[in-house]
């Protein structure tokens, strides 16, 4: 022990004094962690030396009921599991389950999923662009993004009676055919929300603040990425062209012309935070062009005729994988020919992204952790299931 | 490439570990000590380079025995491949992949929360999804749920 | 309210009770934690947001417990979540409500049967004021818990013994 301030700080400059690492809680209860995730930070100072997810606060036994239910009664647990993406889980988990049957479905289903499923990837990237924002100090960008998807979760209320869990896209099929103006309503709302982006843009992306904040925070080289196995906006942020809607074509994603977008670096390095944000904002125009195409080309149909009276898959499994907004959503199906599937995991793309923290938190900021885990967009439901 | 051929590959690479071809699936069954050496061939092979673990599943398979299943993918080839492994269910002791792709890590670690499976070799095996202090692996068919946790009351 | 309808010029005198301007105060004030657990959540997220604006009744999010008076459990309380949210409600300052958002918290859910990590209602760990059904409930629901809340305040009394049960 240092007997005066001069001695001491001679200690300290010449690397003599080793300080004590700290540990921080930082949840379950924190209103940047997006749920209930609790981080052990390890610190020296206000650098992080290490930082140990503890995950479980919202483990739901997705599985445990995915056995006890029958097939078409596990559809509702699926939009619990990632509920800013409910569509998408159903679409996943319905493909599976009619790939294992071999089940075609009429065109004009396809099309309504593709709208819906991207309208859905739409509404849950204005959250997470709103709620990044928020946590990083922004807060007027999270008020326009929730008022513009308010006007998509009107259009899924008026189709399916449901605002946040629709149990819409069934095995087979659909459970309702779509309202009377959806396509007026969609198109609308398309030529509404096109400006918003540009809106979100101007306050948000390109603001200096933000970009401060989040430009080369938060780095993640692609071969990490792929080690790792994060994907989606994470995978692609850090410059992997690589999208499953078009390297492992499901539905009809291969009849329409869009773009994949990829981290490019544009503020700092290229896999930062700001490049995973960039990536959203440049998605929401790719999915509009999406739903544009196929409003053009919708048909008309029974959205019923494929729908299974009974639904009692052949003995098999399969892994069945969709580009859900937050990665690559897998649902791994077992059946043994009961009505209950045997073993049904779920793939979560956020429990996958999330093991990642560790490793690109390393030497940042406290406040940093907080942009980093805005920038991951995890959903707690489907990282816990 | 297809799942037969990279068999014939793989079974030209390791003659003596008694590789299974499942057709059914179609799956490649690897024995549970020579799971990491395959999994580091089938990651480095110039051949194969499945570089990327898509999910790795914990199955019991409700007749004395469990099952750690591999979906892989290779990013630079875009093709897939299933592994599989299966442990007698009083002795479920597997070799870790942990090393070999990263995000087998925590995939590991709900396998062995939820179904009960031992990874040799992991760092850090423990619970991720229930608390620390659970009893029991949940996913095991033969699971009861308990009457009490920490004083509450479990079931409904 | 009725007082304020009145207009107050040359210093009028208003006769009330001490309570009933008191709890006035605090019914137009409650803060509310902000603190989400699941699905219910977002549209606890969403009441808050533009089209709803759950501010006008005196709402504002306060991220510690001891700045709040009113916690709303928005989701499913696991086991190992539910000591967590127990002691939270023991951080916030007296008098302190609880609104159980959404059926999850309520009673379970639909994870009352095979949940054996679900806490079938939030009400085994902390007492509810207000629950709020659905799954998830609108927005508008939860207002009208809101208002259900707030006239549960309306009734507070600090001599009687019945509080807010009347």
């Amino acid at each position: 022990m240092s007997e005066t301030l001069e001695a001491l700080q001679e200690d300290i400059a010449a690397g003599r004094l080793q300080t004590d690492e700290l540990v921080l809680n930082m949840g379950p209860q924190h209103p940047s962690t997006h749920g209930v995730l609790r981080l052990e930070l390890v610190l020296d100072g206000e650098a992080v030396v290490k930082v140990i997810p503890h995950l479980g606060y919202l483990h739901r036994c997705f599985e445990k009921h995915a056995e006890a239910m029958t097939y078409p009664q596990v559809i509702p647990y699926t939009d619990r599991m990632d509920y800013l993406a409910a569509m998408n889980n159903n679409h996943g988990y319905a493909l599976a389950v009619e790939r294992l049957m071999g089940i075609e479905v009429p065109e004009r289903v396809e099309y309504i999923r593709i709208i819906m499923a991207e309208l859905q990837r739409i509404a849950s990237h204005l959250v997470a662009i709103g709620t990044f924002g928020m946590d990083i100090g922004a807060f007027t960008p999270f008020l326009y993004c929730f008022r513009d998807r308010e006007y998509i979760l009107d259009i899924f209320e008026r189709t399916c009676g449901a605002r946040l869990l629709y149990n819409y896209m069934w095995v087979g099929g659909l459970s309702h055919d779509v309202h009377d103006g959806f396509e007026k309503d969609v198109a609308e709302f398309i030529r509404k929300f096109r400006p918003t982006i540009k809106e979100v843009n101007d306050l948000l992306n390109y603001n200096k603040i933000f970009i401060e904040r989040t430009a080369n925070v938060g780095v993640l080289p692609p071969d990490v990425a792929i080690s790792y196995g994060c994907s989606g906006p994470m995978l692609r942020g850090s410059g992997v062209d690589f999208d499953l809607r078009r390297d492992d074509p499901y539905s009809i994603y291969d009849r329409f012309d869009w773009e994949v977008c990829v981290g490019k670096g544009d503020a700092g390095t290229v896999g930062d935070c700001w490049d995973r944000h960039m990536v959203r904002v440049w998605e929401m125009e790719q999915s509009c062009n999406i739903i544009e195409q196929a409003l053009e080309s919708f048909p008309e149909g029974d959205i019923t005729e494929a729908i299974p009276k009974r639904i009692r898959p052949p003995k098999g499994e399969i892994y069945t994988r969709v580009e859900n907004p937050r990665g690559e959503l897998g649902y791994y199906v077992i059946s043994d020919g009961s009505q209950n599937p045997f073993r049904v995991k779920a793939r979560g793309p956020s429990f996958v992204n999330l093991s990642v923290i560790d490793e690109i938190s390393r030497g940042h900021l406290i406040a940093d952790i907080v942009a980093i885990l805005g920038s991951v967009d995890i959903v707690l439901g489907e990282v816990d299931r | 490439m297809e799942h037969k051929e990279i068999f014939d590959h793989l079974t030209a690479l390791f003659p003596e570990t008694g590789l299974e071809f499942d057709e059914d699936v179609p799956c490649i069954v690897v024995p549970p000590a020579a799971i990491r050496d395959v999994s580091l061939q089938v990651r480095d092979d110039e051949m194969l380079q499945f570089d990327f673990l898509m999910c790795l599943s914990g199955v019991d398979n409700a007749d004395g025995t469990l099952g750690v299943v591999y979906h892989l993918h290779s990013v630079p080839l875009g093709h897939k491949l299933t592994l599989k492994v299966i442990v007698p269910a009083d002795n479920p002791h597997l070799q870790s992949v942990e090393r070999v792709w990263r995000t087998a890590d925590w995939h590991e670690r709900e396998a062995y929360d939820l179904v009960g499976m031992v990874f040799d070799g992991h760092r850090d095996l423990r619970r991720i999804l229930n608390p620390y202090d659970w009893e029991g692996h949940p996913l095991r068919k033969d699971y009861e749920v308990p009457e009490f946790y920490n004083g509450m009351k479990v079931p409904y | 309210m009725g007082l304020l309808d009145k207009q107050f010029d040359d210093g009028n005198i208003v006769l009330t009770s001490v309570e009933g301007v008191l709890n006035w105060a605090r019914l137009c004030s409650l803060w509310q934690m902000s603190f989400g657990l699941a699905c219910c959540a977002i549209e606890m997220m969403a009441a808050s947001a533009s089209h709803n604006d759950i501010m006008r009744f005196g709402v504002l999010p306060r991220p510690s417990p001891r700045q709040c008076d009113v916690m709303i459990v928005a989701g499913t309380v696991t086991l190992k979540m539910a000591t967590r949210v127990k002691r939270l409600y023991e951080q916030m300052a007296e008098p302190r409500y609880v609104v159980s958002m959404g059926s999850c918290s309520n009673c379970g859910g639909p994870y009352w049967e095979h949940g054996y990590h679900v806490l079938k209602g939030v009400d085994r760990v902390v007492p509810v004021d207000v629950y709020v059904p659905g799954c998830p409930p609108r927005p508008e629901a939860l207002l009208e818990g809101w208002m259900r809340l707030q006239e549960k305040v309306r009734d507070f009394s600090l001599v009687k013994k019945n509080n807010g049960t009347a």
